[in-house]
């Protein structure tokens, strides 16, 4: 019924889908470093743009699809450990205005460096395009992507929340999350957990990058800007705490985002990101926890 | 109040920011146009202050008022006659309208303080990181309307043809006014209670101050602020919606966490360091400059002044003053 309403087809509903899921796998990592360390992460773009880049490198010296996928995590982990020790650890004590504005510096100081390495053109990663190719289901092109995308999301968050609630140093992370001294002082090893949370959130853009070359083959300094704006608000819209409503809300706003950039009309579609903030800001005025939390477990700490 | 020690904490940035309108104009012409971007950042960066400063809440929206107060007074000052041709789809009551130069700065101060009173009514309930993010939701809006609503604006197109009226002294007066509103608020009873929730909410709120209304003062006055220091710059050069987005909070946020957020003193500092190394790095970028200078590849400066931020906030996370007001050496408080 709203589906006639809003003019959507079967085509626009699996593109929808498609970028759901991806942008359901960023705001897992997005998601997951705010929950144990409580940083909102300005610089995961620019993780997500290393990969990239590295896969475009590894396209371009001609290296197997699996050598450059092999690059792109290696390269994605150094580059999330060296931010953990450098900036983040040191600041770890400051107020989380500090620690967010830091982050706005590395990203910024990352996209600056991209920009002076590799020139403002832009790379081709074209090693893993056959991904890109459409099969047919009853007249609907599906991306090969778009099906692995989703695969690639559930499989991720069903592996993190077995993570979290299965093994020590889930237990941990959570108990972290949640009073970082208190963890510390009953014996967690705090840099060890934190250590973990970087390593896999290090791991999540690597996957949110191979994802993305897919699908914009060219990468730029400013590559996945926009994906990261629009998931950072998905994420807040979710509940910012838990990994599970984060990504709900990750998925939420992608599933938005493609619905209404494939269903309204050019001269609508173009004042999406202002329909979506919107959203955003109205969901944070009525519920700030994020609409897929129960109760009210953030209080500010007096 | 009205001892000497304070009247020293106005007179210092105001002594420095017309030190900087002094030395430029002993420049080349082509060397002036730095100073004069310098004392429209200093403004910007000043009004940033009076509210992220003073309630201690981060805002990622300012740039918003900025922009609007660059558009309101874009538009008003664009010749009747050249409208046309720059903004086809100009709203007609726009059309006809065309003001000076000064009532078009007060006109974008006033759009700047309205937006802000708008937006303020409902997000100043926030805080923290919901807060940051709404602002930041606030800057996206602006910018994505701004670029595609061409009633109001020239949308995609740079805004050429506006009067180029800010010269080294409308700006330097410009950053005068600033910086002494920040003052007088910041001493004022507002102010102080303002600082107060900083420091403090729940104690604040508890001796009878309203945070919201507080908060909402602030943010009213710096979006005003912000709105005519955009006058201020959209008569400096001719800009697009680019140039009003993310790199200008970046760079003006920069400034303030550098110099440091608590004080005003902090704000005109940092405005006037990163400036300043700003623009001797793009002038060395510029490799026609044959002399001692270094002729360094592009992007360095973006490189420089960001690890700069970084390295600041590792350092000295209360920035180069520690938020503290200037004070003359050997006298204590």
């Amino acid at each position: 019924m709203t589906l006639a309403i809003l003019n959507v087809d079967w085509q626009t509903l699996a593109d929808a889908l498609a970028l759901g899921a991806v942008y359901a796998l960023m705001a897992v990592g997005i998601g997951l470093v705010f929950g144990v360390l409580r940083l909102v992460n300005f610089a995961y773009r620019q993780l997500v743009m290393a990969g990239a880049y590295a896969l475009a490198f590894a396209s371009q010296w001609n290296w197997p699809g699996w050598a450059g996928i092999l690059f792109c995590f290696a390269v994605v982990l150094a580059l999330s450990f060296v931010m953990d020790r450098l900036v983040f650890r040191p600041l770890r004590t400051q107020s989380p205005a500090v620690m967010l504005v830091a982050t706005f510096a590395v990203a910024y100081l990352l996209q600056s460096i991209a920009l002076l390495w590799f020139g403002p053109l832009g790379k081709i990663a074209s090693s893993l395009a056959q991904l890109n190719r459409p099969f047919v289901i009853s007249g609907v092109d599906i991306r090969k992507i778009a099906v692995v995308a989703v695969i690639v999301a559930v499989l991720c968050l069903v592996g993190l929340q077995v993570l979290l609630v299965r093994t020590t140093v889930g237990l941990q992370m959570r108990a972290v999350a949640i009073d970082f001294r208190t963890a510390r002082m009953l014996g967690v090893r705090a840099n060890r957990v934190i250590g973990g949370a970087v390593v896999i959130s290090g791991l999540l853009a690597a996957v949110v990058a191979i994802m993305l070359t897919v699908q914009t083959p060219l990468v730029t300094p400013d590559f996945a800007l926009r994906d990261t704006i629009v998931v950072l608000a998905g994420v807040v819209l979710g509940g910012m705490n838990r990994p599970v409503p984060a990504t709900l809300g990750g998925f939420a706003i992608g599933f938005a985002s493609g619905l209404l950039g494939g269903a309204l009309p050019t001269t609508q579609s173009q004042y999406l990101p202002s329909i979506l903030f919107a959203a955003v800001i109205l969901v944070l005025l009525v519920r700030p926890n994020g609409i897929f939390t129960r109760g009210r477990d953030l209080l500010e700490r007096v | 109040m009205r001892r000497p020690e304070h009247l020293v904490q106005l007179a210092a940035p105001c002594v420095l920011v017309v030190g900087v309108a002094l030395l430029g104009t002993l420049v080349s012409a082509s060397s002036e146009g730095y100073f004069v971007d310098t004392l429209v950042k200093v403004s910007i960066v000043v009004a940033l202050y009076v509210f992220i400063g003073n309630s201690g809440v981060l805002s990622f929206g300012h740039i918003s008022f900025v922009a609007l107060g660059a558009w309101t007074a874009g538009v008003l000052t664009v010749p009747t006659a050249e409208k046309p041709a720059i903004m086809p789809n100009l709203a007609h009551f726009l059309r006809g309208t065309t003001v000076g130069n000064i009532p078009s700065l007060l006109l974008a101060a006033l759009a700047g303080g309205l937006f802000a009173l708008v937006i303020g009514l409902a997000l100043m309930r926030l805080s923290g990181l919901a807060a940051g993010i709404a602002t930041f939701g606030v800057l996206e809006i602006t910018h994505n309307v701004l670029r595609y609503y061409e009633k109001i604006g020239p949308g995609l197109n740079t805004f050429s043809s506006v009067p180029q009226t800010t010269g080294l002294w409308q700006a330097t007066i410009g950053a005068l006014v600033v910086i002494c509103v920040a003052f007088v608020y910041q001493r004022g009873r507002f102010g102080r209670m303002l600082r107060a929730t900083r420091e403090d909410a729940p104690a604040a709120s508890a001796v009878g101050i309203s945070v919201y209304r507080q908060r909402l003062g602030a943010f009213v006055l710096s979006g005003a602020l912000a709105g005519l220091a955009g006058g201020l710059y959209v008569h400096l050069l001719p800009m697009n919606t680019e140039s009003l987005y993310l790199d200008l909070t970046f760079i003006t946020l920069a400034m303030l966490v550098f110099g440091g957020v608590g004080s005003l003193w902090g704000a005109v500092i940092g405005a006037l360091a990163i400036s300043a190394l700003n623009s001797f790095l793009s002038d060395a970028e510029n490799t026609v400059h044959i002399g001692f200078r270094l002729p360094l590849p592009n992007g360095t400066r973006l490189v420089t002044v960001g690890a700069l931020m970084a390295l600041v906030l590792i350092l000295r996370p209360s920035g180069l003053t520690g938020g503290r007001e200037f004070r003359l050496p050997g006298r204590r408080a």
